[in-house]
């Protein structure tokens, strides 16, 4: 199959790795990945801080280049979340109702990583190796926007070595939440506070989840106490194999 | 309607404090995040009353299918206001009550404190009400010289302790036993010193005092969960049956109600008396349920007036988007599953609604300048929409107000903001590849500022990050670099 790669601006220009791990992952499993390299960013941040008509070009550049793609990917479940949740509400809400229904059939053919490899893929054993304690963290928008359910989670029970540690209050939200973290920002540090205190509960090695930008928050968290516990994006987790990760 | 009216309606007027927050949320919210005793507090009764709920709703096997019966009739309700309204108006005049409608607060203050003073009395008895605490109804009849007796007990620990409620369902939720405890002794006229802070000698206590007041009123205020039009028929759903004692025992009572709350018929109550209680309080059914219709000779209140209040309603009917936050049966659901809630109590948001449902439903009613913040109150983490019965979609209304807010700020030619500004930049940047990727790799600069891969100290705004948390350095070579060395160009 020719999937093509939606990377999102965090994974471009802050997390590579996650769009590398992606790429190997999607390849390992013997499918052709395209990176459009026109794509910028989905307008996530903009549409959730209030600032739709500046989202808008973010739409419509979207559409743009992944008009033609058959499969689009991205490795995160709230970028996803606001391509289908989003962007046809705000071409409608600004009088673009032709783009709203290209925004629609786009975003119809869109896909977070977790919810291809099952869906529509069709796999669970991915092939991966990683001999680790890990726990994972169900992000808001890949469980109550797109409802991923347990799709991760079965991913990461056929990772060989892999021992899953149950994360305790998992659906809390770590308090993120975009620019909540800085508008709000002893709020969303009460919220982090109480999400590391589940997270080193588990004595996990590792916390991996759906959604780099979570990941940022808690790992820049966790990385505040020297816990050990580190943070690695589930794409990273189900692209290690026993020679390492590769790229 | 006595008068006909032309014109974009109106928000709720902005001296109703009840509504309008003194403060921006992040602001009282850090105060409220310091006070550990009230986080506790908070804390152990959501999870309790999640945990009951949770368990309640799981019992139900079409629960989904009843949530979307509720949310279709709510809207279809919604659609035919105007028709329900004058239906319902002409089904109470017919069984020998008054209506009034009262455009907002002021209004509906006056009509209530013109009816007790006709009366005579100088005091009177009150079945637990939102509607009531939003419009400021027990002040305004203070200073008529009018005793307001709130007879829910959790609402009379709020009055007793001259504080305001912080939760729609618990209004005293903040309290914990011991502080009840001290309150009672401090204001409850002839409280026994002896009093323990076991849960049934307070309830006890607050008994004897209560009694007191339900024999001696002559007048009664309520509020209602419902209105069925069909038959002119009033509706309150309560668990201590305290309500009931008000309901029944006075000569004169007098209702005041949000113009939202009418069902077209009975058969419409059937799906709200299944979500309402399993939502609220975690029970199948509440132990009071008490329905009332006009005056019946010889029984029960034989005056009986009913205020219809707007105080915004209108204007939200008027907002095609946001219209939907009218559905809400002030459950409280949303309260108990929201993180943000959770930790920072129900004042910090400066509403009679706090909680989800308030971080939309108050910015609503009183215009968004009046209420900026509240619509920032939230990660969007979307609990509240899956535990709201009537499937408020209240993550998107939030992002809808969210858009209005800042478009309002824009049309007032208000100075561009930093945020504004960056956020116009980044929209400029990322519209072209070419600027992104020129972005992407400025990015780079970053990590003079990083150590060991990490970044301790941001610049301000970003400062906001750095002051608990780390932020990554950034990487040596964006991804779509890496592409091009590694995957060729496409």
């Amino acid at each position: 199959m020719r999937i093509a790669l939606f990377v999102t601006c965090l994974s471009d220009t802050l997390f590579p790795q996650v769009g590398q791990a992606t790429t190997v992952l999607l390849e390992r499993l013997g499918h052709e990945v395209v990176f459009p390299q026109a794509q910028t960013c989905c307008g996530q941040m903009h549409i959730n801080t209030g600032y739709q008509r500046q989202a808008l070009p973010l739409v419509e550049h979207y559409a743009d280049v992944f008009a033609d793609a058959d499969a689009i990917v991205a490795p995160s479940g709230s970028c996803v979340g606001s391509v289908r949740h989003q962007h046809a509400t705000v071409a409608r809400s600004l009088g673009r109702h032709q783009l709203a229904q290209r925004s629609a059939a786009v975003a119809a053919k869109t896909f977070e990583l977790c919810e291809f490899l099952v869906d529509v893929l069709g796999v669970t054993d991915v092939g991966a190796y990683f001999p680790h304690r890990v726990t994972y963290h169900p992000t808001c928008h890949s469980l109550r926007m797109l409802h991923v359910a347990d799709k991760p989670l079965r991913l990461l029970r056929q990772v060989r070595g892999l021992s899953l540690i149950e994360l305790p209050d998992a659906e809390q939200c770590c308090g993120f939440g975009g620019t909540f973290a800085l508008k709000n920002a002893d709020t969303s540090t009460a919220m982090l506070a109480d999400k590391m205190t589940r997270v080193l509960s588990t004595r996990a090695e590792v916390l991996t989840a759906g959604d780099s930008s979570c990941l940022m928050h808690i790992g820049g968290g966790l990385g505040r106490l020297s816990s050990g516990t580190r943070t690695l994006h589930i794409a990273e987790i189900l692209a290690a194999t026993e020679t390492g990760a590769g790229s | 309607m006595s008068r006909v009216f032309l014109g974009m309606p109106a928000h709720a007027p902005a001296d109703v404090a009840a509504l309008h927050a003194r403060r921006p949320f992040p602001d009282a919210a850090r105060d409220a995040l310091a006070d550990t005793q009230l986080r506790r507090n908070i804390g152990a009764a959501t999870a309790t009353i999640r945990g009951k709920r949770a368990a309640v709703v799981a019992e139900v096997d079409d629960w989904e299918q009843l949530r979307l019966a509720g949310q279709a009739i709510k809207a279809a309700t919604m659609s035919r206001l105007a028709e329900h309204l004058q239906r319902l108006e002409r089904e109470v005049t017919a069984r020998g009550g008054t209506v009034h409608w009262a455009r907002d607060a002021a209004e509906a203050n006056r009509i209530v404190t013109d009816l007790v003073r006709a009366t005579g009395a100088d005091e009177v008895v009150k079945v637990k009400s939102m509607v009531t605490q939003e419009i400021g109804l027990n002040e305004a009849l203070a200073e008529a010289g009018i005793a307001a007796w709130e007879t829910d007990l959790a609402e009379l620990i709020v009055q007793l302790g001259q504080d305001t409620p912080s939760h729609i369902l618990v209004p005293a939720i903040h309290r914990n036993r011991a502080e009840i405890r001290e309150i009672f002794l401090r204001e409850m006229p002839g409280a026994d010193p002896a009093l323990t802070d076991d849960p049934r000698a307070l309830a006890m206590a607050a008994r004897a005092h209560l009694r007191r007041k339900f024999l001696t009123a002559r007048v009664a205020v309520s509020g209602a969960n419902f209105a069925v039009a069909d038959t002119g028929t009033l509706l309150v759903v309560e668990s201590e049956g305290n309500g009931r004692m008000c309901l029944t025992l006075p000569d004169t009572l007098i209702t005041v109600m949000g113009i939202e709350k009418i069902v077209p018929t009975w058969s419409d109550l059937e799906v709200f008396l299944q979500l309402l209680p399993r939502s609220s309080t975690g029970e199948r059914m509440n132990p009071y349920t008490s329905a009332w219709t006009g005056v019946t000779p010889g029984d029960g209140p034989q005056e009986f007036h009913l205020v219809l209040l707007d105080n915004g309603r209108t204007a939200v009917l008027a907002d095609e988007v946001g219209r939907e936050a009218l559905h809400c049966i002030r459950c409280s659901a949303c309260l108990n599953v929201c993180p943000v809630y959770e930790r920072t109590g129900g004042h910090a948001y400066g509403s009679v609604y706090p909680g989800p449902i308030g971080a939309v439903l108050t910015p609503l009613l009183t215009g968004t300048p009046g209420n900026p913040s509240l619509p920032y109150a939230s990660t969007l983490c979307g609990a509240c929409f899956d535990a709201c019965p009537v499937r408020i979609d209240i993550p998107s209304l939030l992002v809808h107000l969210r858009g209005r807010t800042t478009q309002e700020r824009a049309e007032a030619h208000l100075l561009p903001s930093a945020e504004a500004v960056a956020m116009a930049a980044a929209s400029w940047v990322m519209a072209s590849p070419r600027r992104f990727a020129w972005a992407g790799r400025s990015a780079r600069l970053g990590r003079l500022l990083a150590r060991r891969g990490r970044i301790r100290r941001l610049p301000p705004p970003l400062s906001a990050w750095t002051t608990a948390r780390d932020a990554p350095a950034p990487p040596a070579q964006t991804f779509r670099d890496w592409w091009r060395s590694n995957r060729g160009k496409q």
